[in-house]
């Protein structure tokens, strides 16, 4: 463990934290636009305590995402200078734009938050639609940078000189699209699935409470129109993956030996040594089918990259397969929720339902931090896929030791607050005295 | 005036604005833990009401200069980083903590005894932060930061461990801690009894800015000798002059009870202040070695940054004036 391994870990363990606090800033504004455009419809008061009690919450989350991130936008000269030297001229622009953004989404939450009474009713809910739109901007630029980093585009190395800086095609580079698209998604699935499993389980309680009744209407119809379009984007990106970066896709898959009509490999236990795959579950021919849509086809193993090339295939792997299997459960239970609305019209609230609903709560959550993951790690050795090594990008600071021990001890007491604060705002304060009628 | 003065310009710019928003939010917490007196509750409740709605907006200042910096001279920014990466880190520290406890503060407050506990973080992260800010600003002017064949040749302790770059963290403080007492002036208009309390803070911050001004003063002539020289310029008198006129006037409006004129005066007195800075350190980002010229990126990506920030400060300026006009209408002049 060296002053890079901490570097790497302090980098993770931020961008593991803020993306939890990104996620929920991407989704929750939507929720609330939802309840409050439904109340300025129906002018059912409930659903205007129901944006009010869900702003509270937010507020708190998007707070600490906004110094976390705040942290990152620090550690990206901090940890990585060369890094930043070499792409800040390439791909600073969608950063600035994210600025930007995210000055937006500020101004418009601060308005939203603490305007209730000083705004109409449809001027204070276009406010909330600003932040909506602003957060799910803000998490679009981001995600351009990563995708950059995956496929970098729109500059020239002359003598290893950055020349010819196209910023804009830098941005649009050809991972963008895909990631952008699965990254909101996510977003949105994980929040609607977080949300529904805190409304299932006062519902569990007492299925009658009206507020409750709404607010899992609202959050289950985001998380259940959300996961089908995710697992299709998914699909995609993983075509996309598997040919613009084979590395990052065999490991994903644990697909070792190059060859025609590979399988798709579940679970197990890679070992890079002997390249194989131990105790895993295979479906025949499914790994071409996946990448190359025709079960004959050959797919790149990690047998046709260079050995210092290759990720940590275990890592990579088991990440993927949680991040698939938090997926396609998520899958499951909103089609037996849109099963059970199917059939009698009305808000599904069989027990077993709201009690998988309740389990299922972390589950998008889960497949953010994995699926993050699987991208991150799945692209090492290489900060810039194929152009600059990570470990060549590292700060020449020593002691890291000091700062990841630091941020990690702030994080967790952070973590545990949150934990404590959110369960009390909802715990204590919750209307079960509104019923229906 | 080529792009990267420009773009140099527009740093420095976010920072003065950064500086006056935030800058005053920092101030704010230093109030709330040093709030004394028979009204302290209420000082402590006027500093909340004047924060809440606009602090995390007021923050966003900080990343524009951040991203900025990154996206037009990104060596300046990685050698910055590196030679000032232990006073940085120290600063995101800060940064976090302030803003995490002051939404806990509000949402955790059962009862007085944990509601003072995260004050008192919250107010310590207050102080804390500006001081290192100063630090990290009095070692960029210092000229200790040695960039030597495109290599950083001078450590991790250069320029912000030094006395000058101590006295510009007590300074950077004194400024917030005044900014901020002065606003709260204003925004307690309709209560006298508090608006009196932040008058007399005011006074005294403002009192104590003149001995620490002093000593930034004789300490640059050592501690940042470069800067120290260009303040015999032919603007140097006039800033000075201006600058004192401000402070000066401040205090005066103050004392007689002319807040809103006093408002205007320290926002001119900090404006002048920072802007006399980089003046002094134009066309340097860290003296003596790095230029906006000689870290500027390529036109290209400059071109399309500075159209990218004139299109945002499209979006950016009316929704900031629908803020203030929202929350502070009252008080706006």
């Amino acid at each position: 463990m060296n002053d890079f391994f901490f570097a790497r870990s302090q980098m993770a363990m931020s961008l593991g934290f803020h993306i939890i606090f990104a996620a929920v800033g991407i989704g929750m504004p939507l929720l609330m636009a939802i309840a409050e455009g439904l109340h300025l419809r129906r002018r059912e008061p409930i659903l205007l305590d129901l944006a009010r009690r869900w702003a509270r919450g937010t507020a708190i989350l998007f707070a600490v995402g906004a110094v976390s991130g705040t942290v990152l936008s620090f550690e990206l000269g901090l940890l990585w200078p060369s890094f930043m030297e070499y792409a800040g001229g390439i791909i600073g622009m969608p950063f600035s734009l994210e600025g930007f953004a995210f000055f937006t989404e500020a101004i418009f939450l601060g308005i939203y938050l603490y305007a209730w009474d000083r705004l109409s009713p449809v001027v204070h809910w276009l406010a909330g639609i600003v932040v909506a739109v602003s957060g799910m901007l803000s998490g679009l630029f981001v995600v351009t940078v990563n995708a950059w980093m995956n496929a970098p585009t729109g500059f020239e190395l002359v003598d290893g000189r950055v020349t010819k800086i196209d910023p804009i095609a830098a941005m649009l580079n050809p991972a963008s699209l895909q990631q952008v698209i699965h990254m909101t998604l996510a977003a949105y699935v994980a929040t609607g699935f977080a949300v529904a499993a805190v409304h299932a389980f006062f519902l569990l309680r007492d299925r009658s409470t009206v507020f409750h009744r709404r607010a899992l209407g609202i959050a289950l119809t985001v998380a259940a129109v959300g996961i089908p379009l995710q697992i299709v984007s998914g699909d995609m990106i993983a075509r996309m993956v598997a040919e613009r970066q084979p590395a990052k896709f065999a490991a994903m898959e644990a697909h070792y030996r190059t060859g025609a009509g590979a399988p798709i490999t579940i679970g197990g236990i890679p070992d890079d040594a002997t390249m194989t795959t131990r105790f895993a579950f295979r479906i025949p021919w499914g790994l071409s089918v996946l990448a190359q849509g025709d079960a004959r086809a050959s797919v790149r193993g990690l047998d046709s990259i260079p050995r210092d090339e290759w990720p940590n295939t275990r890592i990579v792997h088991w990440a993927f397969d949680l991040m698939v299997a938090a997926g396609f459960a998520m899958l499951i239970l909103a089609a037996w929720a849109g099963w059970l609305w199917w059939r009698r019209r009305r808000l599904p609230d069989d027990r077993w339902l709201l009690r998988a609903l309740v389990v299922a709560g972390p589950f998008g959550l889960i497949a953010i931090e994995a699926g993050w993951v699987v991208t991150e790690v799945g692209r090492q050795p290489w900060i810039i896929y194929g152009v600059m090594r990570t470990a060549d990008a590292v700060t020449p600071m020593p002691g890291l030791v000091l700062p990841f021990v630091t941020f990690t001890m702030v994080y967790l007491f952070l973590s545990l607050v949150l934990v404590y604060v959110l369960r009390r705002e909802f715990l204590e304060t919750h209307p079960t005295s509104i019923r229906s009628g | 005036m080529a792009v990267e003065h420009t773009l140099g310009a527009v740093i420095l710019a976010a920072l003065v604005v950064y500086a006056l928003s935030g800058g005053a939010d920092y101030g704010g917490g230093m109030w709330d833990l040093l709030a004394w007196g028979p009204r302290a509750l209420r000082q402590r409740a006027a500093i909340e009401h004047a924060i809440a709605p606009i602090w995390e907006a007021n923050h966003v200042w900080l990343i524009l200069v951040i991203v900025v910096l990154f996206t037009a001279f990104p060596r300046a920014f990685a050698v910055i980083m590196t030679a000032l990466h232990i006073p940085m880190t120290a600063i995101v520290l800060g940064i976090v903590l302030r803003g995490s406890t002051f939404v806990f503060r509000k949402y955790d407050a059962q009862d007085g005894a944990v509601h003072r506990r995260w004050s008192t973080l919250f107010g310590a992260a207050s102080f804390f932060t500006p001081f290192v800010l100063g630090l990290c600003l009095g070692a960029l002017a210092s000229g200790e930061i040695r960039v030597i064949d495109g290599r950083l040749a001078s450590g991790f302790f250069a320029g912000w461990t030094r006395p000058f770059a101590v006295v510009c963290g007590l300074f950077a403080q004194g400024l917030f801690a005044f900014l901020a007492a002065t606003y709260l002036t204003v925004d307690t208009e309709r209560e006298p009894d508090l608006q009196a309390d932040f008058r007399a803070r005011a006074l005294l911050a403002g009192l104590l800015l003149a001995p620490a001004a002093a000593l930034t003063f004789v300490l640059a002539r050592d501690g940042a000798p470069q800067i120290f020289a260009k303040l015999t310029s032919w603007w140097a008198p006039f800033l000075v002059a201006a600058t004192s006129a401000c402070a000066v006037g401040a205090l005066a409006t103050l004392w007689y009870r002319r807040f809103r004129w006093a408002r205007a005066a320290a926002v001119g007195q900090v404006t002048l202040i920072l802007v006399g800075w980089g003046l002094a350190q134009h066309p340097h980002i860290v003296v003596p070695d790095l230029t906006l010229s000689n870290t500027a990126t390529v036109a290209s990506t400059l071109d399309a940054l500075q159209s990218a920030l004139a299109l945002g400060a499209v979006i950016l300026f009316p929704a900031f004036g629908y803020l203030f006009y929202i929350f502070k209408r009252r008080t706006i002049v």
